[in-house]
């Protein structure tokens, strides 16, 4: 077979070109070969000439689970922006798997290729119920007119069964979400995700106003669904950080300032004089 | 299965009161009304019908507003002219069905022959056909909404923004209606209708058959509205109402769940738009006034939002109260009726329906 690169086959989303090593790309979904699910190179933002995020690149490998961490105004939250495609970059590239070009695509279809989202702040459909909340992220068809005619099958309803099993929140399915702890909205939010099936899960500060036992479950979640899913951590909270991360990347202004194993990162010069320093 | 669905869309008692409502409108009112002679105490004035229809047209009208402001969260502040477009597709129709018996004597409406025209404007083609009008009726409210509401949600125009825009735009369409060049009656409208479909617009059975058509055409777009918010695209509108990005997150696109309800709702006010003007018998571009379309949030309001049936009875309430007050202090209306918006706002958020809520759960408190 013939490997052929075409410039339009990097895009992916148009088209069934062959793309590298003679497999092909099929528009809209994730290819994994090269073992890479997020590869970002040189990406900026600028808000108002301050730059948000400064040529910054980071790759993250399939199946990783990565901690992301860095002071205030580091640029986590943008980056966050900028790979579910709320915030477009003012140059670089954001690649999802080998094919998927982020910087052309909305929102709602990057969701559906497969990346979930939880943000800083837990955000549930608060006037919904619990169940109603894990029926409208489960994975179906997300049209206007499947909507409209849409009934919950049994499958769909092991799987919201199942969902609601994980998260601890079988007891409540029939609450309004509004009605619920902080704790409790934010594993109804990761739950959701979890619905969605994704294959890449962004979570901004997932252990805010969480108790340490409700910690703990929720370490224990995240390393149980690295491997099958790939997961990108932002958290304040070192001591979590600690207990699931394998590899640590510190942003700082915009930039990666260092990378690697907790240890490492954390006996860097640099990062002890961004952290403690000034 | 969707007969079943369907059952499911009231309980028992919901059912009942559709029930009740529809003997009402559909037996009882008429034969009062039609059977019952005048000196009789029972007997119901033709003033009264003609009142409870247009009452029921804007019960419609206050349950399409709901469909995007209580579901989807979008505040229109133009829905008026939605009504009024209904109104003057119907309205067409009924100008082309006076034929000579006008003042003028002419084939053309009056305000044609006073402008000196010699032949009908294109746009007044086919209008002599009753088919075509009815789907004008739909399609033209219809039609603008689509096209102004991708633009609008396209670009995220969301909360008050959105709303000035509506306003805006009746506002601009009401100023267009006033000129004469546009062909639409200018400042007076259509009016001096005489018969639809053949029959006379003034005998008692032609108004009987619009109140009725009035109420089931009310009862329809309730369960019509009632399916759609009980479906799950009612719950992505709710959804897209409390937390839009979520929504885009959860893999949504909320474009064409807002256009639709946007212009389904435009569409159920263009008849009832259609329902109103041969009732009244009139349609002029005040319909299209700023402060007309306000009313209708206001009627929304009362009642209580994203309730479906609070907006029925808002419509129903404020506009009782608008018939009396308006006879017996025709001055203070508009001030009584900002009070009223400042109160529900102030001490009602779920306006009458939330307030019915509040008493029931009060009462069984009492009880336990």
């Amino acid at each position: 077979m013939k490997a052929e690169l075409t410039t339009s086959g990097i895009d992916g989303i148009d088209g069934n070109e062959i793309t590298g090593l003679a497999h092909v790309a099929m528009p809209g979904t994730l290819d994994l070969s090269h073992g890479t699910v997020l590869y970002l190179d040189a990406i900026t933002v600028s808000f108002d000439g301050f730059r948000a995020l400064n040529e910054l690149s980071l790759t993250v490998d399939a199946g990783e689970l990565r901690c992301i961490i860095g002071p205030n105004g580091a640029g986590k939250t943008t980056l966050m922006d900028v790979i579910t495609g709320k915030t477009r970059p003012d140059s670089g590239t954001a690649y999802f798997g080998q094919t998927l070009d982020l910087t052309r695509l909305n929102e709602h279809e990057i969701a559906r290729t497969g990346i979930g989202r939880k943000f800083q702040k837990p955000t549930v459909f608060e006037h919904h119920t619990v169940f109603e909340n894990l029926e409208l992220a489960i994975k179906v068809d997300k049209g206007i007119w499947a909507s409209l005619f849409w009934r919950l099958g049994a499958e769909q309803k092991d799987r919201i069964a199942a969902t609601l099993d994980l998260i601890g929140l079988s007891a409540l399915a029939g609450r309004e979400a509004g009605t619920l702890s902080h704790g409790q909205k934010q594993w109804l939010e990761i739950g959701m995700l979890l619905a969605q099936e994704p294959k890449l899960l962004l979570l901004d500060e997932p252990v805010a106003g969480m108790t340490d036992a409700e910690r703990e479950r929720t370490a224990e979640l995240f390393t149980s669904l690295a491997g099958e899913h790939s997961l990108i951590v932002v958290e304040h909270d070192m001591e979590f950080v600690t207990s699931i991360a394998r590899k640590v990347t510190v942003l700082h202004e915009g930039r990666v300032l260092a990378e690697g194993a907790m240890e490492h990162v954390q006996n860097n010069e640099q990062v002890i004089e961004v952290y403690l320093g000034r | 299965m969707m007969i079943e669905r369907l059952s499911q869309l009231y309980g028992a008692k919901g059912w009942l009161a559709i029930a009740i409502f529809l003997a009402l409108v559909c037996v009882l009112m008429p034969v009062l009304y039609l059977a019952v002679p005048e000196d009789s105490p029972f007997h119901v004035s033709a003033w009264l019908i003609t009142l409870l229809g247009k009452i029921m047209c804007y019960a419609l009208l206050a349950l399409a507003m709901d469909l995007v402001w209580g579901y989807a969260g979008i505040l229109s502040l133009g829905h008026g002219l939605f009504f009024a477009l209904g109104g003057y597709a119907l309205g067409m129709y009924l100008m082309r069905m006076i034929g000579r018996e006008s003042e003028s004597g002419s084939d053309l409406p009056d305000f044609m022959v006073f402008l000196d025209w010699k032949e009908l404007p294109w746009y007044w083609a086919g209008t002599d056909q009753f088919w075509y009008c009815a789907l004008l009726i739909v399609l033209a409210p219809g039609l603008l909404a689509l096209v102004f509401g991708y633009f609008a949600f396209r670009s995220r125009i969301k909360g008050v923004y959105f709303s000035i825009i509506t306003q805006a735009l009746t506002f601009a369409a009401m100023l267009l209606f006033f000129r004469n060049d546009t062909g639409f009656g200018g400042n007076n409208g259509f009016t001096d209708f005489k018969r639809i479909l053949g029959f006379s617009l003034a005998d008692p059975a032609t108004k009987a058959t619009l109140f009725i058509a009035s109420g089931v055409a009310l009862i329809l777009a309730l369960l019509l509205c009632r399916y759609i918010v009980t479906s799950k695209l009612g719950r992505v509108l709710t959804a897209i109402r409390d937390t839009e990005s979520r929504v885009r997150f959860c893999g949504y696109n909320p474009l064409p769940y807002k256009l639709f309800a946007w212009t389904l709702s435009a569409m159920l006010c263009g008849i009832a738009g259609a329902l109103y003007v041969p009732q009244v018998g009139i349609i002029n571009p005040s319909e299209m006034s700023p402060a007309n379309s306000i009313e209708i949030a206001i009627w929304t309001a009362v009642g209580g939002r994203g309730t479906l049936v609070g907006p029925i009875i808002g419509a129903a309430l404020v506009n009782g109260a608008k018939s009396w007050f308006t006879v017996a202090f025709p001055e203070y209306w508009l001030y009584f009726l900002g009070l009223l918006f400042i109160l529900v706002t102030l001490f009602l958020p779920q306006g009458m329906m939330g307030l019915a809520q509040r008493l029931r759960s009060k009462r069984n408190t009492h009880e336990s």
